[in-house]
C-alpha cells in the first residue's frame, strides 16, 4: 500500500499538472478568504498563495525548477495579459488624453521617489551598498528591474525578490492609505499604484475599478521607461 | 476567441521583436501594450470578444504573479542579514511613492475633472 502511495507521488511530482492545480487551488483559497474578509486588500490572494504554495513545497521537499515546471502555464499568460492592458486604457482613452500632463508629471516623480527613498532608507538602516542598488529599481516591472539592477551593478536576483515584495506591499496598502490620507480620485489611485507597485498594484486596482486599472496599467508602462532613465543618472549622483 | 487571443500573441511577439532590435529598455509585453493600443485608436473601438477576453485575463491578473512569486523562496537567503534594512526601505519607500504620486495626480489632475 505504502509502496502504491509512494508510485503515485513519484508519477505525480514529475508532471505539470500538479504544481500547475496547486498553484491554482491556493489562488482560489486565497481569492476565497479576500472575499470573506469583505474584499480587504490586506488579505492579499497573492500573499496567501505564495505563503501556502512555498511552505508545501518546503514541507514536500519539493524544489522550485520542479514547481515552475507546471506553474510556467500560469506565468506565460502575464505577457498576454499585460499586452490586454491596452483595453481598459483604450476604453478610458478621453479621460487619459484630458489629463495627459498630470500623467507624465506624476510618474516622473514617483519614480524619482521610488528609487531615492529606497537608497535612502536602505542607506540610512545601513544595508551595503550592493543592495542598495539591488533595491532602487524595485517598482518598475520585474523583466526592467532585474535589467536595470545588473546594469548598475546589483543582485537581479535580490531586485526580483524586492519587485515582488513591494507590489504586493502596495496592493495591500494603496486604497486604504490614500482613502486615510483623502485621496479617492480613481485616476489618482490607478497612477500612484501602477507607479509604486507595477502589474500586481494593478491588479488591485483593476479590483477597484476600471478607470483605477486603466490608468495603473499605463503608469506601470510609462514608470518602467522613466525608471530606465532615472536609476541611472541617480546611480550616478549617489554612488 | 482563438482569433482575438493570436492579436495578443501577435503583440507580444512584435514588442519581443522591437526590444531585441532596438534595446529599447522595456519588456516585450509592454511594447505590445503599445502597439495594441495603437491598433485600437486606428480601428476606432474594442471588438467586443477580444473585450471579454481581456476581461478574463485581467480579472485574475493576480494570479499570474503567483509562480513568480513562489521564486522567492529561491532567494530568501539573499535577504540574509540585511532582512530588515531591506524590509524596512521596502515598506516605507513603497507606502511614500504611493502617496507623493497620488497627492500629484490629485492635485493636477483636478483641473480637468473627474468622471467618478
Amino acid at each position: 500500500m505504502n509502496g502504491d502511495l509512494e508510485e503515485i507521488w513519484v508519477y505525480l511530482s514529475a508532471s505539470p499538472l500538479l504544481a500547475l492545480t496547486l498553484t491554482l487551488v491556493a489562488y482560489q483559497l486565497g481569492l476565497w478568504l479576500y472575499k470573506k474578509a469583505g474584499s480587504n486588500p490586506l488579505f492579499n490572494p497573492v500573499l496567501f498563495a505564495v505563503c501556502a504554495i512555498v511552505l508545501l513545497l518546503t514541507i514536500t521537499g519539493t524544489d522550485y525548477a520542479t514547481y515552475f515546471e507546471g506553474a510556467q502555464f500560469v506565468h506565460f499568460l502575464l505577457g498576454p495579459a499585460t499586452v490586454a492592458l491596452a483595453i481598459p486604457l483604450y476604453q478610458q482613452l478621453h479621460q487619459v488624453r484630458r489629463s495627459l500632463l498630470a500623467i507624465l508629471v506624476a510618474v516622473s516623480c514617483g519614480s524619482i521617489t521610488a528609487a531615492a527613498s529606497a537608497i535612502a532608507i536602505g542607506w540610512v538602516m545601513g544595508a551595503s551598498s550592493t543592495t542598495l542598488l539591488s533595491l532602487a529599481p524595485k517598482s518598475a516591472t520585474t523583466p526592467v528591474a532585474m535589467g536595470i539592477s545588473e546594469q548598475v551593478g546589483g543582485l537581479p536576483s535580490l531586485t526580483a525578490v524586492a519587485v515582488i515584495l513591494t507590489g504586493i506591499i502596495g496592493a495591500m496598502a494603496g486604497k486604504g492609505l490614500l482613502g486615510l490620507l483623502g485621496i479617492t480620485d480613481a485616476r489618482a489611485t490607478g497612477i500612484a499604484m501602477g507607479v509604486a507597485s507595477h502589474g500586481i498594484g494593478t491588479a488591485q486596482a483593476l479590483q477597484i475599478s476600471s478607470v483605477a486599472g486603466a490608468f495603473s496599467g499605463l503608469a506601470m508602462g510609462l514608470n518602467a521607461l522613466a525608471t530606465a532613465v532615472i536609476i541611472p543618472l541617480l546611480v550616478r549622483l549617489w554612488f | 476567441m482563438v482569433g482575438f487571443f493570436i492579436v495578443l500573441l501577435l503583440c507580444q511577439l512584435a514588442g519581443e521583436v522591437i526590444v531585441i532590435a532596438s534595446g529599447a529598455p522595456l519588456p516585450g509585453p509592454v511594447i505590445g501594450m503599445a502597439l495594441l493600443f495603437i491598433g485600437l485608436l486606428v480601428k476606432g473601438s474594442v471588438p467586443p470578444t477580444l473585450g471579454e477576453l481581456s476581461n478574463g485575463l485581467l480579472s485574475h491578473l493576480s494570479l499570474l504573479f503567483v509562480p513568480a512569486g513562489v521564486g522567492v523562496m529561491l532567494h530568501a537567503e539573499l535577504l540574509g542579514n540585511e532582512i530588515l534594512p531591506i524590509a524596512v526601505s521596502l515598506v516605507i519607500s513603497t507606502l511614500v511613492t504611493l502617496v507623493i504620486t497620488a497627492w500629484i495626480m490629485q492635485r493636477l489632475g483636478a483641473r480637468g475633472g473627474a468622471d467618478q
